[in-house]
C-alpha cells in the first residue's frame, strides 16, 4: 500500500480497540519470567557452549602477541576465537569499528577474543589466562582539545545571513554548553545464541532492527542474506544500543561455526560501555538575537562532537532547523576524530543533546528579555518549516502543549527571580523546556492470517523493546478485523517474517502498525471476495463480516484452509511536502539542598502532541520512562573519559549512575487529543523519544530558578553548584 | 573466578587456624563484596572458609553498659535492633544509608568493615593499581578521581574506604574483637584498625594472616543528637561523595567523623574540640593538610558545608 494522500476515515477511526488504555498482551509472560530473552533460549539448540569476551586493554595500537596456551588448556575450554581463526570477516555499513579486533586495536574493550567453554564459569576463568602483548599508539581522547582540528560536517542549514542579523540584534545571547558521553545501559546485556545448520545461521539475539542485523551479519560473514535468520522476540531495553549488529552476535556466530556447537554469548556488564556504542559528547555554541518584544531574529547553533575515523557526528543542531521562527539562522556541525569507543544513536539522537543546550539558551534569553519562558516560546512558534516556508507542518500544536502544561502545573506560581524560594534547608524552583522530535516514516511490512477458529495471526519482524509493540499491533489487527484482542496472536522479531520498520527513531509504533493496517486491508478484501461481498460494503465487526442483512462469522469465512494476506506500507512524498514532527512541553519542579547542592525532583509534567495515541497506557509508560532518562541526563549520567588512558572509566552500573526509584517523584503525562492524517493511515506518530527531548533542560532551568546558578555543562552534579550557593550555618 | 575449595568452620579459633595454615584461604561471610571481586579475579582465593555458621550473630549487652555486636550480625538486623536505634541512632542511620535492602540482608558487620574500595581503576584489571597489584602504579592519580580521597591518602593510592557503617562506628569509639590463629584474642580500637596506605596500599588493616573478627563492641551510650548525613549524586543506592557522622550534645560539644574522604573513617581529636565553634572551624581541623585532586577538590567545600548544616540541624 502506498500512502501518498492524506488518510480519510478508515476502520481505525472506530476506536473500539485502538486508543483504549490496554495492558501489554505479553505482560504475564514477562511478570512470570516465562518470556524467553536471548540468553534464556536454552532449548532452541542442544549442547550450547558458553562464550566469554576478552576486550582490548588499550585504546589504540596493535596486538604483538597473544598467548592462548594456558587458556586453551584450562578445564572445559573448547576453543578460542581470535582474528587469526575467525575466517574472513567483512564489516557492515552500520559499524564503524570492527566487531572483532586484532591485530589492530581501534578502541578500548574492542573484542579481541572469545573463549568458548562448556560452562560460563569455565569460559570466564580461562579468559583471564589469555595473555596479550600490545604495542600502544597515541590517540586523541579529549573532545574539547580536539576542536581545533575538527572538520566541518554536513547537515547544517543556512537561512538568510546570520552574522549581520545577530550583530544588529538588540538583545543577544552567546553561550557554550556541553553534554557528556552517555551509555544506553539497558537492563538486559547484549546477548546471543548462534547455531549453524546446513550452512545456514540462526541467531537468537536481542536486537531492535532485525532486517539490518540480518543484512549486516550476512555481509560481515560473506553469506547470502537468506542464509541468516535472526530471532529476537523479547528485548530487555535497547535505547539505540541494540540497533546494529554487535560483537556478541558476530562472535557467537563465528564461534559456533568454528566449534560446530551452538554458542551463547552475553556481553559482560563491565564491557558494555566501551565495547558497544554510546551517545557521543557534544560541545555546543548557541547564539540568539531577538527584538525587545521577544521575536527571534537570529539563531546560530554550532555543535562539536567526535567519533572514530569514518564515524558520524552527533546531529545536535537538528531541531534548531525547525523549532522556532526566525528570519536568519545558521546551524553547523564539526566532527573530530577521537579514539574513544564508537559513538552512535541513543534514544532521540541529535535532539536529546541538542535540546539539552537549546532549551537552556531559550531560558537564558527569556530572562534577558524579561519575558516568561513559556510566553517566549509561544511568541516564536512557527507553523511552517522556517528554512522552507512553503512547507507547512503537517500538524503542530506546540502552543497548546505549552499553555495546557503551564496551567496544569501551576506555572504562574513560579517566581521569575531565581534563588528566592526557600523552604527550610531547600531552595525551590521550577523550569520548563520544549520537546521536539521529527516524525520519521519508513516502509513496513506484515503478514496477517485468519484461521478456521476465527483467530487472527500477525507476523512481522517488528521488535518490542519494552515499548508495547505486541499490544498496539494486536490492537490494530483487532480493530481492522472486527475481533476482540484475545482473538489476535502476534509474532514478532523473526527475519523469516516480512520486514518491518523496526524499533528506532520513534518510528516503530506508527510505521509498523501502518504495515499491519495495510496487510489487514488486503485480508479484508480476500475475505469479502471469498464470501461474495463487495469489499467496499463489507463491515467487519463482532467476529463476523457483514453486508446488508447477511453476516458470515470470520471463522466460517476463513474455512479450514484459512486466508492469508501480506502487504507493505510505503510512504510517498507527504513527509517532504509537509514537515512532520512531534511536540511537547516539560515542566519540572526541583529542590536543591542549600548546603550540599544535591538536587531532588519534586514533580514533573509532560504534555505531548504526537498524533493519535494508539495505546495511552504504554505511551504513558514510554513518556515517563523517557522523563526518568532525562532526569538521569540532567543530574548524573556521564561516561567519565580518562583522556590520558583513552577509555570510559566508570564502566559498570555502580560507576555509571542512572536514576533509582527514590530519584523519581510524581510524574504526570497529558496527551493532546489529536490525529495527523498526513502521517499515516493510523494518523499516529511516536512518543518514545519525544518524551526525553527537553526534559534535562527543564531540570537545568528549574535548578537555575531555584539557586540562581546557571550551569551549562551536564550533568548538573552538586560540585558545579556548591561554590555559588549561599553561606551555611 | 578461579576454582576454589570450600569448607565450613566449626569454631572461631579453628577458622583462624585453618586460614593461617591454608595458602590462599579467605573467609566468606555475606559474600556481597568478596564474590563480586572474585568474579573479576581482583581477589583470587583458592580456599573459602565459610564463617556463617560460627554463631557470631548475636547482639548482647556488655558489662560496661555497651553492646557487643557479633561479626556475623546482618546489617539489616543491626540497624533494626531496638537498643541500637535507641542508644546508637548514628549507627542505625549509617547502615540504612548504605547499599540496598537486599544487600543489607546479606552483609555482615565484619564483612562491612573489610569491604574494599570502590576506586574504578581497582575494578579494571587492565589498569595499573597499587592496591590490586602492588608496584603497578596508580591510574587514579592522573585519572578520573572524582570519588576518591582527599586526605590520609598517599602518592601510591588515593582510594577511600567506602563503608558507611564504619564511619558511625568510628564516631562511637567502637573496638574490634578478634581471634588469632593461635587461639589468642585481642581488642583493636577502630581508630587503629585501618592502616595508612603509604607505599603499601594493598595492606589495609592491622589484622594478621588468618585473624578472624568475632565482634565489634560499642562503649556505653553517650547520648546527644545523632546525625548521619550522606551526600551522593542520586537519592539512594550510591556510595557517599562525602558523609558526616556527628553526635552533638546540648552544649554544642560532640564528635564528628567523615566518610568518603580518606582510606579510613576520618576522625581528628582536635576537630571534635572545635565543634562548639561551628562547622567551619571543625572542618578546617578535620581537613587540614588535605591533598585533593583537580576532580575532587569540591569535597573540601562539601564536607565543610555539610558539617555546618548538620550542626545547625542538631541545634534543632
Ligand atoms: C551494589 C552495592 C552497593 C553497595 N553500597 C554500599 C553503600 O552505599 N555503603 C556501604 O557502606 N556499603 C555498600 N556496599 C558494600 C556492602 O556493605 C558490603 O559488600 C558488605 O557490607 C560486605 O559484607 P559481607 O558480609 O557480604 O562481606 P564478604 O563479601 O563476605 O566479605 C568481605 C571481606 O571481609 C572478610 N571477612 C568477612 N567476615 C570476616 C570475619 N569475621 N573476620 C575476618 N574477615 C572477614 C572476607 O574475607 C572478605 O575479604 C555495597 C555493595 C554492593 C554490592
Ligand atoms: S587510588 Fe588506589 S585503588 Fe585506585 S588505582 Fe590508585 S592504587 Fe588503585
Amino acid at each position: 500500500m502506498k500512502f501518498d494522500t492524506p488518510a480519510g476515515i478508515n476502520p481505525i477511526d472506530q476506536l473500539k480497540v485502538i486508543g483504549i488504555p490496554t495492558d501489554r498482551i505479553e505482560g504475564p509472560l514477562k511478570t512470570t519470567g516465562t518470556a524467553r530473552y536471548a540468553y534464556e533460549q536454552y532449548d532452541v539448540a542442544p549442547h550450547q557452549a558458553y562464550g566469554y569476551v576478552v576486550g582490548a586493554a588499550i585504546p589504540r595500537g596493535r596486538i604483538t602477541a597473544m598467548d592462548l596456551a594456558a587458556a586453551k588448556a584450562a578445564p572445559g575450554v573448547i576453543d578460542i576465537v581470535t582474528w587469526q581463526n575467525a575466517g574472513e570477516l567483512g564489516k557492515g555499513p552500520r559499524n564503524t569499528a570492527r566487531l572483532l579486533g586484532g591485530p589492530e586495536v581501534q578502541h578500548y574493550h574492542q573484542a579481541i577474543a572469545l573463549v568458548v567453554a562448556e560452562t560460563f564459569e569455565q569460559a570466564r576463568a580461562a579468559a583471564q589466562l589469555v595473555k596479550v602483548s600490545y604495542e600502544a599508539q597515541p590517540g586523541t581522547f579529549d573532545l574539547d582539545a580536539s576542536r581545533k582540528t575538527a572538520k566541518p560536517a554536513s547537515g547544517g542549514v543556512t537561512v538568510g545571513t546570520f552574522e549581520p542579523a545577530y550583530d544588529s540584534a538588540p538583545v543577544k545571547l552567546d553561550a557554550t554548553y556541553s553534554t557528556p558521553d552517555q551509555s544506553h545501559s539497558a537492563m538486559e546485556p547484549h546477548a546471543s545464541v548462534a547455531q549453524w545448520k546446513d550452512g545456514r545461521l540462526t541467531l537468537w539475539t536481542s536486537n531492535q532492527m532485525i532486517a539490518w542485523a540480518a543484512g549486516d551479519m550476512a555481509r560481515t560473514l560473506g553469506l547470502p542474506r537468506e542464509n541468516v535468520r535472526i530471532v529476537s522476540p523479547y528485548i530487555g531495553g535497547g535505547f539505540g544500543g541494540k540497533l546494529f549488529l554487535r560483537s556478541d552476535m558476530l562472535l557467537a556466530a563465528v564461534a559456533a561455526r568454528l566449534t560446530g556447537r551452538a554458542v551463547k554469548v552475553a556481553l559482560q556488564r563491565p564491557l558494555i560501555a566501551n565495547n558497544t556504542t554510546h551517545r557521543p559528547a557534544t560541545i555546543q555554541r548557541i547564539r540568539l538575537g531577538a527584538t525587545p518584544e521577544g521575536k527571534l531574529t537570529a539563531i546560530g547553533h554550532e555543535s562539536w562532537s567526535g567519533d572514530l575515523a569514518g564515524g558520524k557526528p552527533e546531529t545536535a543542531v537538528q531541531q534548531t532547523q525547525y523549532l522556532y521562527a526566525g528570519a536568519a539562522r545558521a546551524t553547523k556541525m564539526y566532527l573530530s576524530v577521537l579514539d574513544l569507543p564508537e559513538g552512535n544513536a541513543m534514544r532521540a539522537p541529535g535532539e536529546a543533546p541538542g535540546l539539552m543546550a537549546l532549551e537552556i539558551a531559550m531560558d537564558e534569553m527569556a530572562e534577558k528579555l524579561g519575558i516568561d519562558p513559556v510566553e517566549f516560546r509561544v511568541i516564536n512558534d512557527t507553523q511552517v518549516d522556517p528554512s522552507a516556508p512553503q512547507r507547512p507542518f503537517s500538524k503542530r500544536d506546540l502552543v497548546t502543549c505549552l499553555r495546557t502544561g503551564a496551567e496544569k502545573f501551576g506555572w504562574d506560581k513560579r517566581n521569575p527571580r531565581p534563588g528566592q524560594s526557600r523552604q527550610g534547608g531547600w531552595l525551590k524552583g521550577m523550569g520548563m523546556g520544549v520537546a521536539f522530535r521529527n516524525n520519521l516514516l519508513t516502509a513496513s511490512a506484515a503478514r496477517v492470517r485468519l484461521d478456521g477458529q476465527g483467530m487472527v495471526t500477525v507476523e512481522t519482524d517488528m521488535t518490542d523493546i519494552g515499548t508495547g509493540s505486541y499490544t498496539i499491533i494486536a490492537q490494530t489487527a483487532a480493530e481492522m478485523m472486527g475481533v476482540p484482542l484475545n482473538k489476535v496472536r502476534v509474532h514478532l522479531g523473526d527475519s523469516d517474517f516480512p520486514a518491518s520498520a523496526g524499533s528506532g527513531g520513534q518510528w516503530g509504533a506508527n510505521c509498523s502498525t501502518s504495515g499491519v493496517y495495510a496487510a489487514c486491508v488486503k485480508l479484508r478484501e480476500a475475505i469479502a471476495q471469498k464470501v461474495g461481498f463487495n469489499s467496499g460494503d463489507a463491515v467487519f465487526a463482532d467476529g463476523a463480516v457483514r453486508s446488508g442483512n447477511r453476516a458470515v462469522p470470520l471463522a466460517e469465512a476463513a474455512g479450514a484452509q484459512g486466508l492469508e494476506a501480506e502487504d507493505r506500507i510505503q510512504f510517498g512524498d507527504l513527509g517532504k511536502t509537509y514537515q512532520q514532527s512531534t511536540f511537547g512541553a516539560h515542566f519540572v519542579e526541583v529542590r536543591v539542598d542549600a548546603a550540599t547542592g544535591e538536587t531532588r525532583i519534586d514533580r514533573m509534567l509532560a504534555v505531548c502532541a504526537a498524533g493519535r495515541i494508539l495505546n495511552p497506557k504504554s505511551a504513558r509508560s514510554q513518556v515517563i520512562g523517557a522523563m526518568t532518562m532525562g532526569v538521569g541526563g540532567a543530574l548524573m549520567e556521564e561516561l567519565a573519559v580518562d583522556a590520558g588512558r583513552g577509555f570510559f572509566v566508570n564502566h559498570d552500573l555502580a560507576g555509571y549512575e542512572v536514576p533509582v526509584h527514590a530519584d523519581i517523584p510524581h510524574q504526570e503525562v497529558i496527551f493532546l487529543d489529536e490525529t495527523d492524517p498526513l502521517s499515516s493511515p493510523m494518523k499516529a506518530k511516536g512518543v518514545g523519544e519525544l518524551g526525553l527531548c527537553g526534559v534535562s533542560a527543564a531540570v537545568a532551568n528549574a535548578i537555575y530558578n531555584a539557586t540562581g546558578v546557571r550551569v551549562r555543562d551536564y550533568p548538573l552534579t552538586l560540585d558545579k553548584l556548591i561554590d555559588a550557593l549561599p553561606v551555611v550555618g | 573466578m578461579k576454582a576454589f575449595s570450600y569448607a565450613r568452620a566449626t569454631s572461631p579459633a579453628e577458622a583462624a587456624a585453618l586460614a593461617a595454615r591454608t595458602e590462599g584461604a579467605k573467609f566468606i561471610a555475606g559474600g556481597t563484596n568478596l564474590l563480586d571481586l572474585m568474579k573479576l579475579e581482583i581477589e583470587a582465593p583458592t580456599h573459602l572458609i565459610d564463617v556463617n555458621g560460627l554463631k557470631l550473630d548475636a547482639i548482647e549487652a556488655t558489662e560496661a553498659g555497651g553492646l557487643r555486636i557479633g561479626a556475623l550480625v546482618r546489617n539489616t538486623d543491626l540497624a533494626a535492633d531496638a537498643r541500637v536505634r535507641r542508644d546508637y541512632g548514628l549507627l542505625s542511620r549509617a547502615l540504612v544509608a548504605g547499599a540496598s535492602g537486599q544487600l543489607r540482608n546479606k552483609a555482615t558487620t565484619a564483612g562491612n568493615l573489610l569491604q574494599r574500595t570502590r576506586c574504578p581503576y581497582f575494578y579494571d584489571t587492565n589498569q595499573p593499581c597499587n592496591k590490586r597489584k602492588p608496584g603497578s602504579g596508580c591510574a587514579a592519580l592522573n585519572g578520573f578521581s572524582r570519588q576518591l580521597g582527599v586526605i590520609g591518602t598517599s602518592s601510591a593510592c588515593i582510594a577511600t574506604h567506602p563503608s558507611d557503617m564504619a564511619v558511625a562506628l568510628r564516631a562511637l569509639d567502637a573496638t574490634v574483637e578478634t581471634v588469632k590463629p593461635d587461639g589468642a584474642t585481642r581488642v583493636i580500637p577502630l581508630a587503629d584498625f585501618y592502616r595508612d596506605p603509604g607505599e603499601t596500599p594493598h595492606l589495609e588493616t592491622v589484622l594478621a594472616k588468618g585473624e578472624l573478627i568475632t565482634a565489634v563492641v560499642l562503649p556505653s551510650p553517650v547520648g546527644g543528637t545523632h546525625i548521619y548525613r550522606k551526600v551522593r549524586d542520586r537519592a539512594s543506592y550510591a556510595f557517599a561523595l562525602i558523609s558526616v557522622a556527628a553526635i552533638v550534645q546540648k552544649d554544642g560539644t560532640g564528635r564528628v567523623a567523615l566518610g568518603g574522604v580518606a582510606p579510613k573513617p576520618w576522625r581528628v581529636a582536635a576537630a571534635d574540640a572545635e565543634l562548639p565553634r561551628g562547622g567551619k572551624a571543625a572542618a578546617d581541623m578535620l581537613l587540614a593538610g588535605a591533598k585533593p585532586t583537580h576532580h575532587n577538590a569540591f569535597k573540601l567545600t562539601l564536607a565543610q558545608r555539610t558539617l555546618s548544616a548538620v550542626l545547625t540541624e542538631a541545634k534543632g
